[in-house]
């Protein structure tokens, strides 16, 4: 199999694999092009001189929307969704190296979380924050707070009802990798550890989690990636404020010049960054 | 160290990963299946027990003549999903073979696998309209066939039609075929190939009665994602059918953002119930096959 002349299939899918990619990337570097489209350019080629004038425009904002905005908004939910993602799959990671009551029922709920239509949950998660905001809000009347219930809007937000959501699709993945990562985990290193008179903790700081540094960074990077762009989710369970991703949605039915091929070639480039940065982060670990 | 203590541990460290699904999982389907039974006004939601949201739901579904407002749009969402799981199915089992089985180094193999995730990892958003200068009126592929005198006018079905929503699906979703079915490839021992090609099974032949029985795992888990990713679409649908075509999910989202919550809840549970059948029914199927 690993020698000799190339059969007669390997040239035909080389041919189909070559076409696949093409139709991957083709897409997206034709509006990487037409975003440095000049300021006289439209959606389609031919490009009209080369500029950053849509970037420019961009900047300034798209009508009612704040873009650079909804930008912040999406950077911050994405880095806690990156930092809670990272912990809870290293705990629960942990936690299944051993045997506990209900693992399995925990595994199985979050694949189920997984492979749940995003919309129902989206919609749960939604009407879940509208009962506790009428719970509240009838909590606050009976106790006389009038000044505080003309204060309250709503418990839905960024950081509660949207991080949630988001934890709902990131956590399942950082388990599946954390598993994966314990599966080919030699436990004779820490056993050498004990041998050698170091404490749980010690054996888990210095022995356990140098190793697998390289797959929390990965793990981080799925958290931060799949937050950033995330919409289904998010849809029904965010309130009045918007992350970039359902700002762009909103977008593509009313923007009809380049500027959103721009904002598209922006977070294009933070995806790509982010990559970028934990490739180079685990290499650095792996030393 | 005790069993006990150990267990303690472990419970601890999975309480925070558990709590996060039972809050923000659990609880709102049971309030999801709960309110889908209860009543609404135009500005409260009335505890209940009824089966009105589902009559309605289904409302006009019992008349011979024409196919309700439901039905229809089931009957398109499952098109949608046949489609889709066929032709992603298919790519994708070609595209993981090849990494397998023909891209001998190690190193080219990694490297072609990241190439076709990647993408995987930018927007969904970005990459369907970044379809729109390629399939637009004016667009790459009409300019191109006008050019060459092939068409007169703009071929109009290329955007914003059930075309580009299907091709949008499999651009995004491949992945999710290739992946698990590339991982299943990936653990199959290569001495069985050279025993079926040994004993005379053609190239096709192997593929067939080898290959495709072991990579059965990993075909299950890319369809059940494919499946149930169209099924509860909303997103996909919305921007590459133009806001015109509708789909359960669509539904569901333009109930919710009228409040009208135990409709909502009500086709939520409807949607859930049929995915389940479908995963189960593509578990059996699979099944069954392996048995006979």
């Amino acid at each position: 199999m690993r020698e000799g002349k190339r059969p007669r299939s390997f040239y035909a899918l080389a041919i189909v694999f070559g076409a696949f990619v093409l139709f991957l990337y083709g897409p997206m570097i034709t509006i990487f092009v037409l975003s440095f489209q000049g300021p006289e350019g439209g959606l389609t080629f031919p490009m009209r001189g080369v500029s950053l004038h849509w970037f420019a425009k961009l900047w300034e904002g798209m009508g009612v929307v704040d873009i650079a905005a909804a930008f912040r908004r999406s950077v911050a939910l994405g880095a806690v969704v990156m930092l809670f993602t990272v912990l809870l799959s290293l705990g629960a990671g942990l936690a299944f190296r051993k045997k506990f009551a209900g693992s399995a029922l925990l595994f199985y709920t979050s694949v189920a979380s997984l492979i749940m239509p995003s919309i129902v949950v989206s919609l749960g998660i939604g009407l879940q924050f509208r009962l506790i905001d009428t719970a509240l809000k009838a909590l606050l009347e009976t106790m006389g707070l009038s000044g505080l219930l003309e204060g309250y809007g709503t418990a839905m937000g960024l950081f509660t009802s949207a991080l949630g959501a988001h934890l709902t699709w990131t956590l399942p993945f950082g388990l599946l990798i954390m598993l994966a990562v314990f599966n080919r985990f030699n436990p004779a290193y820490e056993e050498a550890a004990s041998d050698l008179g170091a404490t749980k903790w010690q054996s888990f700081r210095h022995v356990v989690l140098p190793l697998i540094a390289p797959s929390l960074v990965g793990v981080g990077m799925f958290g931060f990636t799949l937050s950033w762009d995330e919409i289904a989710r998010t849809s029904q369970a965010i309130g009045d404020v918007n992350t970039l991703p359902l700002e762009l949605q909103g977008l593509t039915s009313t923007v009809t010049n380049p500027a959103i091929y721009a904002l598209g070639t922006v977070t294009t480039v933070v995806s790509f960054a982010v990559m970028g940065g934990t490739l180079a982060l685990m290499k650095v670990l792996r030393r | 160290m005790g069993v006990k203590k150990s267990g303690a541990l472990a419970w601890l460290q999975a309480t925070p990963f558990a709590l996060v699904f039972l809050l923000f999982l659990v609880l709102p389907l049971v309030l999801v299946a709960a309110v889908s039974t209860w009543h609404a006004s135009d500005y409260e939601l009335i505890p209940a027990f009824s089966a009105q949201n589902y009559i309605d739901v289904f409302n006009g579904c019992l008349n011979t003549g024409e196919l309700c407002v439901t039905l229809k749009t089931y009957l398109s969402t499952f098109k949608f999903c046949v489609l889709v799981w066929a032709i992603t199915l298919v790519i994708g089992f070609m595209v993981a073979y090849f990494l397998a089985f023909h891209v001998r180094s190690v190193g080219a193999q990694t490297l072609l696998f990241i190439v076709c995730t990647v993408p995987f990892w930018t927007s969904n958003v970005i990459r369907m309209i970044s379809w729109v200068p390629l399939l637009g009126r004016n667009g790459v592929i009409n300019q191109g066939l006008q050019g060459l005198g092939l068409i007169d006018s703009p071929i109009e079905w290329l955007l914003f039609s059930n075309f580009s929503v299907v091709l949008a699906f499999v651009h995004l979703y491949t992945m999710f075929m290739i992946v698990p079915i590339f991982n299943s490839m990936m653990r199959i021992d290569r001495a069985l190939i050279e025993a079926a090609r040994d004993s005379g099974a053609s190239g096709w032949q192997t593929v067939w009665n080898v290959v495709v029985p072991l990579s059965r795992t990993g075909i299950i888990i890319g369809s059940i994602f494919v499946i149930t990713i169209v099924m509860g679409d909303f997103v996909t649908i919305g921007v590459m059918g133009g806001q015109q075509i509708a789909s359960v999910g669509k539904i569901i989202q333009v109930q919710t953002s009228y409040l009208q919550f135990p409709m909502a809840a009500a086709n939520a549970v409807i949607l859930l119930v049929i995915t389940l059948m479908m995963i189960w029914g593509l578990t059996r199927l699979v099944d069954i096959r392996k048995e006979l």
